[in-house]
């Protein structure tokens, strides 16, 4: 009897490590393994242009693109932000909307947010370069109105990568904020304004920070992928807007530089996890990040 | 049909729905609903509502479920507005104001407590959004706390509360604005049923405490019995009847309420004459005496006896006793009582209870009987056209 039990037990405290086993073994083959070998890499140097890279502790990679890229860096963080911050301004009120108003439209609406999605990442950054472009409408009536000059374009500028960042990654902003406005009881609406709150304020007390892990996941999704893009600066931007993204691209596929890109990459990773540390503090929630 | 008779019983009746208009209870009405229509398309929810709820009252809406008992409430709480007539406050007319502006607070069917905040911020939300003082807030949340002994429960949060816990809070959020009234809404109907006894106790001692207003609704009719003042039966939008809870069970005006509220016995019946003050009806080929309440003679009626008015014999009642015969069906000892089920030769159900210190012999299912009532425990009520409800199928 009380073996049985014993056994019982046992099996019942497998039962967690066998289900995680698939991930975890998914996790080491193609995350940690490769992260192993980039940070390999990044402590490497090549002995001539053509030879492969052997492993020295070659710190001089970190102070390499600390040193020279700092400028990309800061851009891709900038660029990053305010795109995230556009997608919010943009997402939050779609998704508030479609949540509360939507009634039987909501997965219509929804879908009309995703569709443009089906299409390839690349193929929507080479559409919008065409929207944005000196022939473009958009280029046309800025200047018909008088906000651009005769000459002026939005392309090759800051703002068409930004908006092209904004644009590519709006859906991971609105899904999650809609899921969690989706979530929230509308009686403790019907609660606050019961206890003397207008409308706003039942939003500001009640609404918004129940809103708030969708925003919290949402801006990370928008803001990493963001910060690490290439595509947009690429198509829609000069080479005063170069972002770490592509020097990244440039080093390795370019320069064929793998220590050094590495070493950015390493970088590149280290401050996105402080942001998210911080951010995370400052949202409080911590619990769900 | 039904209506027809429904409206002459309230003209010709000694009892009107609206007890509180012509006496002093008008003047400190909290609640006025003046002739409330609530429409939702085509559908009326709440049809010509008319009553008022006077002040330090605990006033219940009882009736099935749907019958427009949640609707009448958001029009009091603003979250409806009425398509005709007007509801007052405190004398005012609000029936266009919205509820951040009404002094009423509800308690909700669910409680809706703000999960992010802790019992203490939940309590004070109200006070927070009006122009009351710092120490004020201090001072009547920690009041209300106590009321509803919670006061080491303030930085808990809802989630970390039992339902029993999670609904003092809401009284306590709704209370400690000192409303005009308290609305609350099935605010028993999650807990269980002893902690649901337990809260029906506590909710009467609060309001005594506080004073303030409570309308109550409900489709529990011992819940309304037990804790009102006065009790407004709804059915499909409509208010068939207004009474304290003894008028309710005792001088129903309808078929629907003497079946809805407690055991009934209906019996169907034709008004043939008038005995001094007593009406003469016919039930099958006998002959009842009943007291009188306006119905002419001729109608078809419904005579009802309540269970524990009736008694049993084995042989024709005397004169003085009122009576049908009827066949055993089944006996239930229910400890106090003996339950009897019974059936009159037409098919009727009927039910009597049988208390301690009746001198009957042992009486087996199949046993001829009669079920016996003194004439003024009977009540003649106006024939409705639906069959009559059962409260055990209503609930819900
Ligand atoms: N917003 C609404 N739109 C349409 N019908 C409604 C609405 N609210 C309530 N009803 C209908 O009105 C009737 C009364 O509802 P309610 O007042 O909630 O009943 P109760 O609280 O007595 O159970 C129900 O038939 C319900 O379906
Ligand atoms: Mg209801």
């Amino acid at each position: 009897m009380i073996q049985r039990d014993d056994q019982g037990r046992k099996r019942a405290r497998a039962a967690p490590w066998l289900l995680l086993g698939p991930g975890m073994l998914f996790l080491f083959l193609f995350f940690f393994f490769p992260l192993y070998t980039l940070l390999e890499m990044s402590l490497s140097a090549s002995p001539s242009r053509f030879a492969s890279p052997v492993f020295t502790w070659e710190w001089a990679n970190y102070s390499e693109a600390l040193t020279q890229y700092g400028e990309q860096f800061s851009r891709s963080f900038l660029y990053a932000t305010l795109a995230t911050l556009a997608a919010l301004a943009i997402a939050y009120p779609l998704a508030y909307v479609i949540a509360f108003r939507g009634g039987r439209y909501k997965n219509v609406l929804l879908g009309m947010v995703i569709v443009p999605f089906f299409t390839n990442f690349l193929i929507r950054t080479l559409a919008w370069k065409t929207i944005v472009g000196d022939q473009g409408m958009v280029v046309d009536m800025l200047r018909t109105v008088g906000i651009l000059g005769e000459h002026e374009s939005l392309l090759r500028r800051p703002i068409a990568v930004i908006g092209g960042l904004t644009y590519n990654f709006l859906p991971f902003m609105v899904l999650p904020i809609y899921v969690s406005l989706e979530k929230i009881d509308t009686r403790l609406v019907d609660a606050a304004r019961d206890l003397y709150s207008t409308t706003w304020r039942a939003f500001r007390k009640i609404v918004f920070p129940l809103s708030l892990p969708g925003v919290f996941a949402g801006s990370l999704l928008v803001f990493i992928p963001a910060a690490g893009d290439f595509v947009n600066a690429y198509y829609l931007g000069s080479t005063k807007t170069t972002m770490i993204g592509n020097v990244v691209q440039n080093q390795f596929l370019v320069q064929v530089d793998y220590p050094v890109a590495a070493a950015l990459s390493f970088v590149f990773m280290a401050i996105v996890m402080v942001i998210v540390a911080v951010y995370s503090k400052l949202l409080g929630t911590e619990d769900i990040a | 049909m039904e209506g027809e008779a429904y409206v002459r019983d309230t003209e010709q009746g000694e009892r009107s729905l609206l007890p509180e208009l012509d006496s002093e209870g008008a003047i400190d009405a909290v609640i006025s609903i003046d002739h409330v229509t609530k429409r939702f398309g085509e559908f009326v929810a709440v049809d010509d509502a008319n009553f008022h709820i006077s002040r330090g009252e605990f006033f219940s809406m009882l009736g099935p479920s749907g019958c427009g008992k949640t609707t009448t409430l958001r029009m009091i709480a603003g979250f409806e507005q009425p398509s005709s007539g007007e509801i007052r406050l405190d004398g005012k007319d609000v029936s266009r104001v919205p509820p951040y502006k009404r002094h009423v607070n509800t308690v909700f069917q669910q409680y809706a407590l703000f999960p992010h905040m802790n019992v203490w911020d939940n309590v004070a939300f109200g006070l927070r959004a009006t122009k009351v003082s710092k120490p004020e807030i201090v001072r009547r949340v920690t009041e209300l706390l106590a009321v509803v002994h919670l006061a080491d429960f303030a930085t808990r949060r809802p989630g970390q509360l039992s339902g029993g816990q999670q609904q003092r809070v809401a009284l306590a959020r709704a209370l400690v604005n000192y409303p005009s009234a308290l609305l609350l809404d099935e605010p028993l109907g999650a807990l269980d049923l002893k902690l649901r006894q337990a809260m029906q106790l506590e909710l009467k001692r609060i309001q005594r405490e506080v004073g303030i207003t409570f309308v109550f609704v409900t489709h529990d009719q011992e819940e309304a019995l037990t804790m009102s003042d006065r009790i407004a039966v709804m059915n499909e939008g409509r208010v068939v009847q207004i009474g304290t809870p003894q008028e309710i069970y005792e001088e129903p005006t309808s078929e629907f309420v003497a079946g809805f509220i407690g055991m009934a016995n209906l019996l169907a019946a034709r008004c043939e004459g008038s005995d001094g003050e007593f009406r003469i009806a016919r039930i099958g080929d006998q002959a009842v005496k009943v007291a009188s309440n306006g119905l002419a003679i001729g109608d078809e009626v419904t005579l009802m006896v309540r269970p524990e008015r009736a008694h049993l014999r084995t042989s024709a009642p005397p004169m003085d006793l009122a009576g049908v015969s009827a066949e055993v069906v089944d006996l239930v000892f229910q400890g106090p009582i003996v339950r009897f089920d019974l059936r009159s030769p037409d098919g009727t159900p009927l039910v009597a209870h049988v208390g301690p210190g009746s001198d009957l012999p042992l009486l087996r299912p199949g046993d001829q009987v009669w079920m016996c009532w003194e004439p003024s425990a009977g009540r003649l009520l106006p024939r409705s056209t639906q069959g009559f409800p059962r409260p055990d199928v209503l609930e819900y």
